[in-house]
């Protein structure tokens, strides 16, 4: 494939990514009758569930910086983060007339109020906080999200109108494992190769699949890998980073892309984790429900939005991520007024030390505008670790 | 105990038994805490939403409570220096205060309000009910003390009611996980009876915990039920529910209530009883801990009264009916912990607050919006309409901090204070016109 199939690529998940009023799904519910779409927040919900009904699970990330935020302001005092306020404007200003349902994972206390006000705000539409366990024992938090589980494809069941079998929930599953094979590779390929991969051109592809029907994404990322793959992009003199921290509300594109003008190669993040929150292939085999269930106990992301039962465990997947990527420091970026983020920054940012790992960190806001800092901040980052390194 | 005196004597004497007692069992407490070490006693730190105190109590625990520290840091004027200085160490600005004035107080040498040292807990009991901050916070202290850390989650109130899912989830975590820890860290045995025991205590108490929060309803109120309220909840919500003190110290709350309601007086305040009583409040959020006093005299100056809080339903809420239940030792905990007022819906909330200021006959809703709790804070604006709306009745907002002072702006606060009272006249008048018409 050529340079232009990648920009090709690119160029539309840019489309999709500006387009707040969400004209690919819109088009998807009208393609046939009784179609019914689903919207969900940060950071994971089932969407095999949603999926197995019939129904197009659709990622709400809040407005970005290009939304004009005039509703949303008076619901939130200035010391809230900006996710809650931009989505409240994404619903009052009929953005998202055509959504179904809306589902609130239990991330954090906003959030999780959030649910509540969409509950009496829009009283037409079906919403769910969708409680997950922070303990992992199978037949404790196991089969309490288990029940969840079911509640959920109970409650989904009931909107689409129709039953769902074992089999339509293991079809779900399969082509989910697909979807996540897939992104692991541009992970795999980027964390080996990042000056091929950009980190803002793996943003927007990801970014797509909160959008688009599943397979389509899953087709988009194959072609974009092999694009990627066969392009010649020349190799700068970066240093490799891992971004975390933005498993929520997300940064503006361009402080995406600042990073890497100012000599830093990301080579892993935290963002839209939902696509990559389990972290190996869901069995297809015996009960579906009770797999995805032990998926999310046993095999899934770590993230400041979880309990870490193990002291020891603490952070340490950030240790592995550096590890695994060959990244040579990691960038704390976290939404103002994130408690989550920033609660658990201060021990992440001690196991780094103890692994004598550099770090530097900043907030943003999802509409920031000024990259100026940011840059000047990571470009010495960047400098000092190779400085660093050389010595 | 019944203080027998001089009617000219009986007012100030029978305010000062339940202060007293307050004032008795709180040093003993903080003496306890303080001596565990030599004494031998373990100690554990929980939270006060979703306290497990009559579990704490069957393992000879120590009761440590973090939230009820940075309180009397913050009532202490302590808290500023420990925030900055949990800040200076990394904490970002951005965070709940009580974590930072906690984290603060231990790089300071973890002095207790006693001026003697806190001990370093035994056991972490997160008892992670309604905020998730908790979760955090507790794991910030398991890096500091890197002693046994005991998780129970309470899943959220979301669709206004309690499943069996969630109960179950709750008993079985008490039952295999919780319990068989707390009896390793401890070296006793969990003996059934015992809770009972207890539980039977913390019902007795609540009952007349309910009685004096509904005072209120009567005019004048016999009680402040926010900035009063604060002390009045103090024995409940902390170290002695499930215990004899505890059922003492509510009954002479009582019996000074009844007094003052037979007497048709009014909430005593820190400047003596408080004038005639103009306006009546419901308050939400928390109150500000660091200048207190002063923030509670911008309301008794202007004869305003607290007749209902929900901050006085944050350790537990009482007053739809719930009491703990030493029939079902173990699902009354569940139930407790599911209920108090943080881990309730935002509709939920909305309901409560619209049906204080109702059946409180309150001129309206005042929000003290905390700046550092996203648990309360995230929607109060919603809330504030809301009630507006179903009620009739104006609502206000202001902005403070728990234990911050640096977000305590007096001025602010005072003048906003102020035109919510010129808006409760407007109301009124227009009210008396209307009828007049
Ligand atoms: S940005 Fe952080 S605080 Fe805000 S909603 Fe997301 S997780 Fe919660
Ligand atoms: S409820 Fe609010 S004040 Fe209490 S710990 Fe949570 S965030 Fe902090």
């Amino acid at each position: 494939m050529s340079q232009s199939d990648t920009a090709e690529i690119v160029a539309r998940c840019h489309v999709l990514y500006e387009d707040l009023n969400f004209t690919a799904a819109r088009k998807w519910k009208d393609a046939e009758p009784g179609r019914k779409v689903i919207g969900y927040m940060p950071v994971y919900v089932p969407r095999e569930i949603i999926h197995a009904v019939g129904m197009l699970p659709l990622g709400i990330l809040g407005g970005g910086d290009q939304l004009e935020v005039i509703h949303g302001d008076a619901y939130y005092q200035s010391y809230i983060c900006r996710i809650p306020r931009s989505t409240i404007e994404l619903g009052v200003s009929g953005r998202l007339d055509f959504v179904d349902g809306m589902l609130f994972p239990s991330i954090c206390d906003v959030i999780r109020n959030l649910s509540g006000m969409w509950k009496m705000m829009f009283p037409g539409v079906y919403s769910k906080y969708f409680d997950v366990p922070q303990t992992y024992e199978d037949d404790v938090g196991g089969t309490f999200y288990e029940n969840e589980l079911t509640e959920l494809l109970h409650d989904l069941e009931e909107l689409a109108g129709r039953k769902v079998s074992e089999d339509d929930l293991r079809r779900s599953i399969e082509v989910y494992n697909r979807n996540r094979q897939v992104v692991r590779q541009l992970y795999a390929l980027r964390a080996q190769k990042p000056w091929q991969v950009p980190a803002a051109e793996v943003y927007l592809v990801l970014r797509a699949g909160l959008v688009l029907p599943v397979e389509e994404h899953t087709d988009l990322v194959e072609q974009y890998l092999a694009a990627a793959e066969s392009e010649d992009r020349p190799l700068r003199d970066n240093c490799r980073v891992i971004l975390t921290g933005m498993f929520c509300e997300q940064p503006p594109l361009n402080l995406i892309k600042s990073l890497e003008l100012s000599g830093c190669y990301v080579v892993d993040d935290d963002l839209m984790l939902v696509t990559r929150w389990l972290t190996d292939d869901v069995p297809t085999a015996g009960d579906p429900l009770h797999n995805l269930s032990q998926a999310f106990l046993h095999h899934s992301e770590s993230t400041a939005a979880k309990y870490e039962p193990n002291p020891e465990e603490k952070g340490q997947y950030l240790v592995r991520a550096v590890r695994r990527t060959g990244a040579e420091g990691v960038i704390f970026a976290s939404p103002s007024f994130c408690d989550p983020a920033l609660l658990d920054r201060p021990m992440l940012q001690n196991v780094l030390k103890e692994a004598g790992i550099p770090f530097i960190a900043f907030k943003y806001a999802e509409n920031s505008g000024q990259m100026q800092p940011i840059r000047e901040q990571a470009g010495t980052f960047a400098d000092s670790i190779k400085l660093w390194s050389a010595a | 105990m019944k203080i027998t005196t001089s009617p000219a004597q009986s007012k100030e004497v029978l305010k000062d038994a339940s202060m007293l007692k307050q004032k008795e069992m709180m040093a003993k407490h903080y003496d306890r805490l303080t001596n565990a070490e030599p004494n031998d006693n373990k100690v554990a730190s929980t939270f006060v939403p979703g306290n497990l105190n009559e579990l704490i109590m069957c393992f000879d625990l120590v009761n440590n409570l973090p939230e009820v520290n940075a309180i009397q840091s913050g009532l202490r004027r302590k808290s500023g220096a420990y925030v900055m200085e949990a800040e200076k160490a990394g904490h970002s600005e951005d965070v709940c205060t009580y974590v930072k004035s906690d984290i603060g107080m231990m790089a300071k040498g973890n002095i207790g309000p006693n001026g003697k040292k806190l001990p370093n807990p035994d056991v972490l009991l997160l008892s992670y009910t309604g905020c998730f901050t908790f979760m955090k916070w507790f794991e910030l202290l398991r890096e500091q003390y890197n002693c046994e850390t005991i998780f129970l989650q309470t899943p959220y109130m979301a669709d206004g009611k309690i499943t069996p899912n969630m109960i179950q989830y709750m008993v079985k975590q008490l039952k295999e996980d919780v319990i068989p820890k707390l009896e390793r860290v401890s070296g006793v045995k969990f003996d059934i009876d015992r809770l009972r025991e207890y539980l039977k205590k913390s019902a007795e108490a609540e009952d007349d915990l309910v009685y004096i929060l509904q005072s209120a309803k009567n005019k004048p109120s016999p009680i402040d039920a926010y900035f009063g309220g604060i002390y009045y909840i103090g024995p409940i919500f902390g170290a002695f529910r499930g215990t004899d003190d505890a059922i003492e110290y509510y009954r002479f709350l009582r019996e000074e209530v009844d007094e003052r309601l037979a007497a048709g007086l009014g909430p005593v305040t820190p400047d003596g009883p408080m004038g005639k009583e103009k306006y009546r409040l419901v308050v939400e959020g928390p109150p500000n801990y660091t200048n207190f006093r002063q923030f509670w005299k911008m309301f008794y100056e202007e004869g305003a009264v607290v007749v209902a809080s929900s901050y006085t339903k944050v350790g537990g809420t009482y007053d739809f009916g719930f009491r703990h239940d030493p029939d079902r030792p173990i699902e009354t905990l569940a139930e407790y912990c599911l209920g108090v007022y943080t881990n309730r819906s935002l509709p939920m909330r909305v309901e409560m607050l619209s049906n204080y200021v109702n059946d409180y006959q309150a001129d309206g809703l005042l929000v003290n919006s905390i700046k550092s709790c996203n648990s309360f804070s995230a929607g109060q604006l919603l809330i504030m309409r809301e009630v507006e709306k179903r009620t009739g009745k104006p609502a206000a907002f202001i902005e403070t901090d728990l234990v911050d002072p640096r977000y305590f702006s007096a001025a602010n606060v005072k003048n906003r204070l102020e035109s919510y009272f010129q808006m409760v006249e407007q109301k009124r008048s227009g009210v008396k016109k209307e009828v007049a018409a």
